[in-house]
C-alpha cells in the first residue's frame, strides 16, 4: 500500500477530531436554542487572539494562556446570547441569522482594526514524529486527542447529568419545561456558554497548527456550517461522523490532486448528499 | 376534609390570552389531603385554569395562593419548586428520550434531586411497568404507558399537590378505566390532587369535590355525591 496515502488518511483523522468540535459546539447551540450562530468560528479566532497575546505578548505559560482562551470565549459566548440572540429569540429564524451574520463582520473588522491584517504564530514548534516512512504532526494528534476526549466529556455532560438532561429535551417541548421546573433562559445561558468555551477549546488547538489573522474563521467557518449540515442540524453524532468523513475528502483528495481541488471534491460530495439525504446522513 | 388547612386557593381570579379573557372571577380552594375536581365542556377555560395554577399563563386580576403565600408573578420554574407538580394536557412527554430520563427531568429542582433515587425506585414501585421499559423511549410507549409516565415525571417532583390535565384524554375506553386506577392509588398514597376532567362519572368517582366550570365561570361546586345527583349535571354532563 503506498505509504503517501496512509499518511493523507490518517492526517484526514487528526484533522477531522478539530472540526468534529467545531461541529459539536454548533450544534449544540443549534439543538438547544434553535439558533445558527454564523460568527460561531470567528469565536473561534477571537479565542486565537487571546493565546497569541497572552503566551507571546504577556509571557504566560502556554496551559495557562490556552484555559484563558476557554474561558474567555465561553464569556463570549454568554455576551452573544443575552446582548444579540435572547433580544431576536421570539422572531423570524431569518432575523437571527442576520444578526449572527452581523456579529461576523463585526468581529472580523474589529480583530483588524485592533490587530491588523498580520498573520500571527504564536510560535511553538511541536515536533513531527515518524513512523517508519510515515510523518505525522504531534500538535495535529494532540489536537485530535483532545478534540476526542472534549467529545467524550461533552456526551458525558448531556447522558448523565440533569443539566445535560434538560438539554436534550428542551428542543422536543419547550413550553414544557417551566413545568420541570426548569429556567429556559438558565439552559440557554449555560449553552452558550458551553458552545464557546468548545469554540475557545478550538482555538487552542488551532492556534498550535495555523497562523491567527482576523479572517482565519472563514478558513474553517463553511467547512463547519457544511459539516453541521451534513451531519443534520442539531444532530451531533451526525456532525461528528461528518466531520471525518469530509476530512478524509480532504485529505485523500489533496493526496491524488490539490488542496484546493480537494475542497472543490468536499463541497461537491457535500452537495450531492444534499440531494440524496437532505436531513442529513443519519436521518431516518 | 374541609377541616383540614387550605393548601391552594383561587379567588376571584380572570386570566385568558392577549385581550381574549379565558376565565372570569373564577374562586376554587383546594384543602390539603383532598382531591377535588373540576368538570366542564371543551373550551370552558378548564386548560388554562391549570396553567394559571402553574405559571404558564399570568392573572389578570384575583389572587392565587399557594399554602398562604401568593403565587401571582412566580414563573412556572419557580411554582413547581413551591411543591406544585402539573401533569399537562396530553402528556407531554419528551418524545426521544428514555423513560428514565424523562423521570430524571421531573427530579430537575434541586429539592427533589437530593432524593433522586429513593424518588425513582417509589415511582418504579408504583408503576412496575415503567421499570421494565426505563430505557425505552418514551415516544414508543402505549397510551396508557405515556400516561404513567407522565404522572411519574410529576411526582419525581417531590410535590404537595399534583395537577392532572385531563388525564383520560385520547386514550382507548379500557385504558381510561386504567387511568382513573391510577388516580385512585395516587389518592391512596396521600397526594392532594386537583384533576381537570370531561369524564365526568368516573372523575367524580374518584374525588371528594368538584367545580362545573362553563364559559370561564365557575357554575356549580358540591361533594362529589351532590354533583352525582344534581340535574343539571346529569342531564348535561352524563347522559341520564
Amino acid at each position: 500500500m503506498d505509504i503517501y496515502l496512509v499518511e493523507a488518511v490518517i492526517n484526514g483523522v487528526l484533522l477531522g477530531g478539530v472540526l468534529a468540535l467545531l461541529a459539536l459546539g454548533l450544534n449544540l447551540i443549534f439543538g438547544v436554542i434553535d439558533v445558527v450562530w454564523i460568527a460561531y468560528v470567528d469565536l473561534v479566532m477571537c479565542g486565537m487572539y487571546v493565546i497569541y497575546y497572552l503566551y507571546v505578548g504577556y509571557g504566560w505559560p502556554l496551559p495557562l494562556a490556552g484555559a484563558a482562551a476557554i474561558v474567555g470565549v465561553a464569556a463570549l459566548g454568554v455576551l452573544v446570547h443575552v446582548l444579540i440572540i435572547a433580544p431576536v429569540l421570539g422572531s423570524a429564524p431569518i432575523n437571527q441569522l442576520l444578526a449572527t451574520g452581523g456579529l461576523l463582520y463585526f468581529l472580523q473588522s474589529a480583530a483588524t482594526l485592533l490587530f491588523t491584517t498580520d498573520f500571527r504564530n504564536i510560535g511553538v514548534r511541536l515536533p513531527i514524529i515518524e513512523i517508519g516512512d510515515i510523518y505525522i504532526s504531534f500538535a495535529r494528534l494532540i489536537a485530535f486527542v483532545v478534540a476526542l476526549v472534549g467529545a467524550v466529556a461533552l456526551y458525558v455532560f448531556l447522558k448523565h447529568t440533569y443539566l445535560g438532561t434538560a438539554m436534550r429535551a428542551i428542543a422536543q417541548d419547550r413550553e414544557i419545561m417551566g413545568l420541570m421546573g426548569v429556567d429556559q433562559r438558565r439552559i440557554y445561558l449555560i449553552t452558550s456558554a458551553i458552545g464557546g468555551g468548545l469554540a475557545g477549546l478550538g482555538a487552542c488547538l488551532l492556534a498550535l497548527q495555523y497562523d491567527v489573522h482576523p479572517f482565519v474563521g472563514n478558513t474553517f467557518g463553511p467547512i463547519t456550517f457544511m459539516i453541521c449540515v451534513l451531519g443534520g442540524l442539531g444532530d451531533m453524532i451526525g456532525g461528528f461522523i461528518a466531520a471525518f468523513v469530509i476530512s478524509q475528502i480532504i485529505a485523500i483528495g489533496g493526496y491524488y490532486s490539490s488542496n484546493d481541488v480537494s475542497y472543490v471534491l468536499a463541497f461537491v460530495f457535500f452537495i450531492l448528499l444534499m440531494l440524496l439525504r437532505p436531513r442529513g446522513i443519519l436521518a431516518r | 376534609m374541609t377541616t383540614s388547612p387550605t393548601m391552594l386557593s383561587l379567588s376571584a381570579v380572570s386570566a385568558g390570552y392577549g385581550s381574549f379573557r379565558a376565565l372570569f372571577d373564577v374562586s376554587l380552594e383546594v384543602a390539603a389531603g383532598e382531591a377535588v375536581g373540576v368538570i366542564g365542556p371543551n373550551g370552558a377555560g378548564k386548560t388554562t385554569l391549570m396553567r394559571v395554577i402553574s405559571g404558564l399563563i399570568p392573572i389578570s386580576a384575583g389572587a392565587l395562593a399557594f399554602e398562604g403565600r401568593s403565587l401571582a408573578g412566580l414563573p412556572a420554574h419557580r411554582i413547581v419548586e413551591r411543591g406544585i407538580a402539573h401533569v399537562p394536557e396530553n402528556r407531554r412527554l419528551f418524545p426521544r428520550l428514555t423513560v428514565e430520563d424523562n423521570l430524571r427531568i421531573g427530579a430537575f429542582i434541586a429539592q427533589a434531586r437530593r432524593h433522586y433515587s429513593d424518588r425513582l425506585a417509589w415511582v418504579y414501585d408504583l408503576f412496575p411497568r415503567l421499570r421494565e421499559r426505563h430505557g425505552q423511549l418514551a415516544g414508543t410507549l402505549s397510551g396508557g404507558e405515556q400516561q404513567m409516565v407522565a404522572i411519574g415525571r410529576a411526582l419525581m417532583s417531590r410535590p404537595k399537590i399534583l395537577l392532572m390535565d385531563e388525564p383520560s384524554a385520547g386514550l382507548a375506553p379500557l385504558v381510561v378505566q386504567q387511568v382513573f386506577d391510577l388516580v385512585h392509588r395516587i389518592r391512596a398514597e396521600g397526594f392532594t390532587v386537583l384533576i381537570v376532567e370531561q369524564n365526568v362519572a368516573q372523575v367524580l368517582d374518584v374525588v371528594d369535590r368538584a367545580y362545573l366550570l362553563e364559559v370561564g365561570t365557575i357554575r356549580l361546586a358540591g361533594t362529589s355525591a351532590e354533583l352525582t345527583r344534581n340535574d343539571l349535571i346529569r342531564r348535561s354532563y352524563m347522559g341520564i
